[in-house]
């Protein structure tokens, strides 16, 4: 009984890395740039997409790992170059129009492209199998799921936090001005960030993949959660997407096997009292 | 060095440059005076392309700044401190002042952290732990990193105590004697006094006075004609 409960914290940690991977990126953008990204769960889905398809291409699952997000990355790049970069000082309302209308079209051309059924993504065959430890068994490609993630956050950890770049993006954070005052190219910091944050969401699809596969409709749902994470850790934090990302898998996972029609209203209950009581939620800042 | 030529500059539709016109000569200290509300922080705002200018000519070593974005402006070596300091609250001194060092810059951390021994100090605080006139210092050294040609101060001794007004004094001398071109808005005569070697003052957007250190000195009235109520 005890591994059962093992077993579903494990999964929620998983699952807790992939929200993680997705919200930090929504945060790090909304941080800096002050932006809202209703297209931030779409770019999840091409992630998961090009998994697919490299994977089908070439059978490689480490060369999806690393060609996908950054395919991801480069799309957003070319994005905020031409479309995003226009919308900065607009007001949020327009911001969410302009980016909801993005995800869509990348949703409907996902369905042109590769049809309106999902896909599924083998399991790659180095992580097939499961670990055992005594009469406890856990696959291996989620065990990898957990460690690579927390590798990906402690590397993004030390950019943001031990590097110029990172300093120059919270900094930004406080005031574009200032940053441009002492000659940063804001834009390029803009353009880095946008591309850099949203690349993060690519790898989470990616992630993702082999063990949800790929559907065309899942963008919402992603952003939901992503936004769901971000309130109660607290915008623009870090270590705020980090705990709320890991509360919010572990409580979804485990509600799966005590309450599975549940798992949805606890976390927005959840979202409901972190904002009663910490509107800036968790690790936010005023 | 720096020639502003009968700049208009505008918040939206308000007209609050109306024709301003100064020089800043190579390794000159100029004061910008005038009472609150005369268009001190609108000028040098104007210099870094921080607000509309539409008319008129900025121009450094004869190469023309209006129409830049003012990151370009800061390479070109214009640095501005800035009235509220701009200090970065949620970063450490030293990361403060690391986002602002340039490559080639005549001025490196070393040579910051001996002329502010007090920021090396406190170089794992973070920002908002500084006290005023510590964010003070650290908003002029950040600037200095920025290997500027011109500084443009915007009150630096505002809300000082009277012991921390004659360090900046002092600062203020030192970065004389390194040969960099300053100009200082400030409403301090004792500090301008101190430091200046030429002053002009504004009113409501035009240069009503100009006149060097010793001629200001000799003429108490102007003091009281333009100065006289400020702050
Ligand atoms: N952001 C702004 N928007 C509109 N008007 C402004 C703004 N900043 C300053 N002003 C106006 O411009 C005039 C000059 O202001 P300022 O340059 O700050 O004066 P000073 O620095 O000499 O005290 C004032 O009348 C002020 O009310
Ligand atoms: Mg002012």
């Amino acid at each position: 009984m005890l591994n059962v409960y093992l077993f579903q914290i494990l999964n929620g940690l998983g699952l807790g890395m992939i929200y993680f991977l997705i919200s930090v990126g929504l945060t790090l953008i909304f941080g800096l740039l002050n932006f809202v990204n209703f297209a931030h769960g779409a770019f999840f889905l091409v992630g998961s997409y090009l998994c697919y398809t490299l994977v089908s291409l070439t059978g490689n699952f480490w060369l999806a790992l690393i060609a996908g997000p950054l395919l991801v990355a480069l799309l957003a790049w070319a994005l905020e170059r031409s479309l995003i970069q226009r919308i900065y000082h607009l007001p949020h309302t327009f911001q969410i129009l302009v980016t909801l209308g993005i995800a869509l079209i990348i949703q409907e051309l996902s369905i042109m492209i590769w049809g309106p059924v999902g896909k599924s993504i083998p399991t790659p065959e180095a992580l097939q199998g499961v670990v055992r430890i005594g009469n406890f068994a856990y696959p291996y490609y989620r065990l990898f799921l957990i460690g690579f993630s927390a590798l990906v956050a402690v590397v993004l950890w030390l950019l943001l936090e031990r590097t110029r770049f990172g300093a120059l993006v919270r900094a930004g954070s406080e005031s574009t001005e200032m940053v441009s005052l002492l000659g940063s190219n804001i834009f390029r910091l803009f353009s880095i960030t946008f591309a850099l944050g949203v690349g993060l969401a690519g790898l989470a699809g990616v992630l993702s993949a082999p063990l949800r596969g790929a559907h065309p409709f899942i963008g919402p749902e992603v952003l939901g959660l992503a936004f769901v994470v971000v309130v109660i850790g607290g915008m623009g934090s870090f270590t705020g997407a980090l705990v709320a990302g890991l509360i919010v898998g572990v409580v979804q996972s485990l509600m799966t096997s005590l309450w599975p029609q549940g798992a949805s209203l606890m976390i927005y209950a959840a979202m409901a009292v972190v904002i009663l009581l910490r509107p800036h939620g968790l690790f936010g800042r005023a | 060095m720096l020639e502003i030529k009968d700049i208009h500059s505008y918040y939206g539709k308000s007209h609050v440059l109306e024709g301003v016109s100064l020089k800043v000569g190579e390794g000159e200290l100029v004061t910008l005076l005038g009472r609150n509300g005369a268009g001190k922080t609108t000028t040098l705002k104007s210099i870094m392309g921080l607000v509309d200018t539409p008319a008129g000519s900025i121009e450094l070593n004869g190469q023309s700044l209006l129409g830049q974005p003012p990151f370009r402006i800061a390479r070109q070596g214009v640095a501005l401190v800035p009235e509220h300091r701009g200090i970065f609250s949620i970063l450490s001194v030293e990361e403060n002042l690391q986002i602002a060092v340039r490559a080639g810059s005549r001025w490196q951390m070393a040579d910051i952290y001996r002329w502010f021994p007090r920021l090396e100090e406190r170089r794992r605080n973070r920002g908002n732990a500084l006290s005023g006139g510590e964010q003070q210092m650290l908003a002029i050294a950040r600037a200095l990193l920025n290997d500027p040609r011109i500084l443009l101060l915007d009150e630096p001794t505002e809300g000082l105590a009277p012991v921390i007004v004659d360090e900046i004094v002092k600062i203020l001398k030192a970065i004389r004697e390194e040969g960099l071109s300053v100009l200082l808005v400030e409403q301090n005569l004792r500090v301008c006094e101190a430091v200046a070697d030429r002053h002009y003052i504004l009113e409501q957007g035009h240069i009503v006075y100009t006149a060097s250190a010793d001629d200001f000195r000799d003429d108490p009235g102007v003091r009281d004609r333009y100065l006289a109520l400020s702050a």
